[in-house]
């Protein structure tokens, strides 16, 4: 029997008079790297909002370790260990790596959340573990994101999401707007989650990208999941006809 | 840490270097600028200009704007003024007042974050609004100021100072501390820097945003009291134009306008310059029209110079990156 980290039943998503999601039904494996691909507008970016908590469903449920859960807010999907990776970069330029590694979740020395005095020694070590951890070596985490690359602000985000413990990691358009060097240590970064038994929902449209990656291929059109298919048992040709 | 760095680091640094220019100018220029006398005239105004320009730095910080300040500055000691006449203690009289600026705040935070207009547009509207309350409330006629309160504890003199400066002194470093050391003033700095990134992380920034706008209008409130209590009277029209002075005290404090940058010293700093330009106007006997202008001009300067710094200290950044 596979251990079913999550899972979506019947999931419709309206904006309005648009329908971005219809009756999608999906299972995702513990560990398993899902590439979900699809043209514009195909809805890959309304499901795993709904996922992050950024958005919530018209109808349809989802599962999360086989129990029914409502993901309300993006804090609800991180105490359930999923975070995510946007397609633009999650950080605020003006702010230290420290300070962007605990966005929301700062260290405390004392009082309550909201109230609390920053406990700043402690978020500057874990940060520069954090970013270490993943293969990012910058030599302070003191240096304001504004300074670091696109590949390297993603790498922080990486890290970010595996210091506070993510067991499901969505990463959408990661690579978008990175130069071609700086793509291939984002890739290098999913195939690290991957051994380390993380589950990711991995978006691009660069199909080579999605094939080289992940383990199973899931195509939306119209809003629609029209195919889902092992990865080894696909090409990018036959990708590209699913997806057209 | 390295000089570029310093300037990259602390949006203020350029309004200290100007801060500092200006001092050693001013004193060449008019022998009377750095004395005893002068300084007590000049910091008489610099509780009330540099409160108002903290609040509205810690808002712009947020990404917000508030041009309701200048009439909040008249309307919260109406209201009190209003209410000591009832007979009320000085000390609800107050905090009524106070009711006051933190309802204009609602209104400014319900129209930009509920019905998403630029709060530059919502508190152009509320500065109209709160200053025709202002004026109505008096009744065509300034009501008049209750003798014998006792003020002592706001606006007493301490040898060159007034207790008032002690207030700034208080709040400035409360505010400074918990912008730079506790988590909601990191929220306040993520909400502005990008908005997007800070709700994705879990932080609610309409409730950010919120309290910003109720922490503006406070101290614009707060700041109008002092000045009444100071000047003894109660004037519908004070503070007009005061929105425009206290935005400038922030930007050439170092604020941007985008959000995500500022600094409670910044603020105080850029109050201050205003001020010492204003006493050396009246010094040298220049025409006292030409205020605006060096005020303008400084705000030009100001934002010129923390441009260039970061462009160079960017630059050298980049620099030493690729030699690595
Ligand atoms: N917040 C929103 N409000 C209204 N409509 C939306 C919203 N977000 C997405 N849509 C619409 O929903 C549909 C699906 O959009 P979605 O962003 O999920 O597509 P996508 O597959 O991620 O596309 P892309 O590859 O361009 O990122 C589109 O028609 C889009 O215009
Ligand atoms: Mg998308």
């Amino acid at each position: 029997m596979t251990d079913i980290h999550l899972s979506v039943k019947g999931l419709d998503k309206w904006y309005g008079s648009v329908h971005a999601l219809r009756n999608l039904d999906l299972d995702i494996p513990r560990g398993q790297v899902v590439g979900l691909i699809g043209d514009n507008g195909a809805g890959k970016s309304t499901f795993i909002q709904i996922l992050s908590g950024v958005h919530r469903q018209t109808n349809g449920e989802v599962f999360f370790e086989g129990t029914p859960v409502d993901i309300r807010s993006p804090r609800d999907a991180m105490n359930l260990g999923i975070e995510t990776i946007y397609q633009y970069t999650a950080m605020v330029p003006e702010m230290s790596i420290a300070r962007n590694v605990f966005i929301g979740r700062e260290k405390r020395k004392f009082g309550p959340r909201g109230f609390g005095v920053l406990d700043e020694k402690a978020m500057a070590s874990q940060a520069l573990r954090a970013i270490e951890d993943v293969g990012l070596h910058l030599r302070s985490a003191e240096t304001p994101v504004k300074d670091l690359s696109g590949g390297q602000r993603q790498g922080v985000a990486i890290a970010r999401a595996m210091h506070f413990r993510a067991s499901m990691l969505i990463l959408d358009e990661p690579t978008n707007h990175l130069a071609v060097k700086e793509i291939g240590k984002v890739l290098d970064y999913v195939r690290q989650l991957r051994d380390q038994g993380i589950t990711v929902i991995f978006i691009s449209h660069n199909l080579h990208h999605v094939h080289e990656v992940t383990d199973r291929v899931v195509a939306f059109s119209r809003g629609s999941k029209v195919a889902d298919v092992k990865a080894k048992d696909t090409d990018v040709k036959q990708m590209i006809d699913l997806i057209t | 840490m390295r000089f570029s760095e310093i300037l990259r680091s602390k949006p203020e640094a350029s309004a200290f270097l100007m801060l500092a220019v200006m001092t050693l100018l001013f004193t060449f220029l008019s022998p009377a600028f750095l004395t005893y006398n002068n300084f007590q005239i000049v910091l008489q105004p610099i509780p009330e200009i540099a409160l108002v320009a903290i609040g509205v730095t810690i808002l712009m910080i947020s990404g917000e704007f508030d041009l309701s300040v200048g009439s909040v500055f008249a309307l919260s000691p109406m209201i009190m003024v209003l209410a000591l006449g009832a007979g009320m203690p000085l000390v609800l009289a107050m905090l009524l007042g106070l009711c006051a600026a933190i309802a204009v705040a609602l209104i400014n935070a319900a129209i930009t974050l509920r019905l998403g207009l630029p709060s530059f547009i919502a508190t152009l509207g509320t500065l109209f609004m709160a200053r025709s309350i202002a004026i109505v409330a008096a009744g065509g006629f300034p009501p008049a100021f209750p003798r014998d309160l006792d003020l002592w504890w706001i606006v007493g003199k301490v040898d060159l100072l007034r207790v008032s400066v002690f207030w700034l002194l208080a709040i400035g470093i409360l505010l400074g501390i918990v912008l730079r050391k506790f988590d909601f003033g990191s929220w306040i700095f993520a909400t502005g820097g990008n908005r997007q990134a800070a709700r994705d992380m879990g932080i609610n920034t309409a409730r950010v945003k919120t309290i910003c706008f109720i922490l503006c209008s406070s101290l614009a409130g707060f700041a109008g009291m002092i000045q009444t209590f100071r000047i003894k009277a109660m004037v519908p029209t004070m503070g007009t134009g005061f929105e425009l002075t206290a935005i400038a005290a922030a930007v050439i404090g170092g604020a941007a306008l985008t959000g995500g940058i500022g600094s409670v010293t910044g603020a105080v700093i850029g109050a201050l310059l205003i001020a010492f330009i204003e006493n050396i106007i009246i010094l040298m006997r220049i025409d006292a029209n030409w205020f605006r202008f060096a005020v303008g001009a400084m705000i030009v300067i100001a934002v010129a110079i923390n441009k260039l710094t970061r462009d160079w200290a960017g630059i050298s950044k980049q620099v030493e990156d690729d030699n690595d």
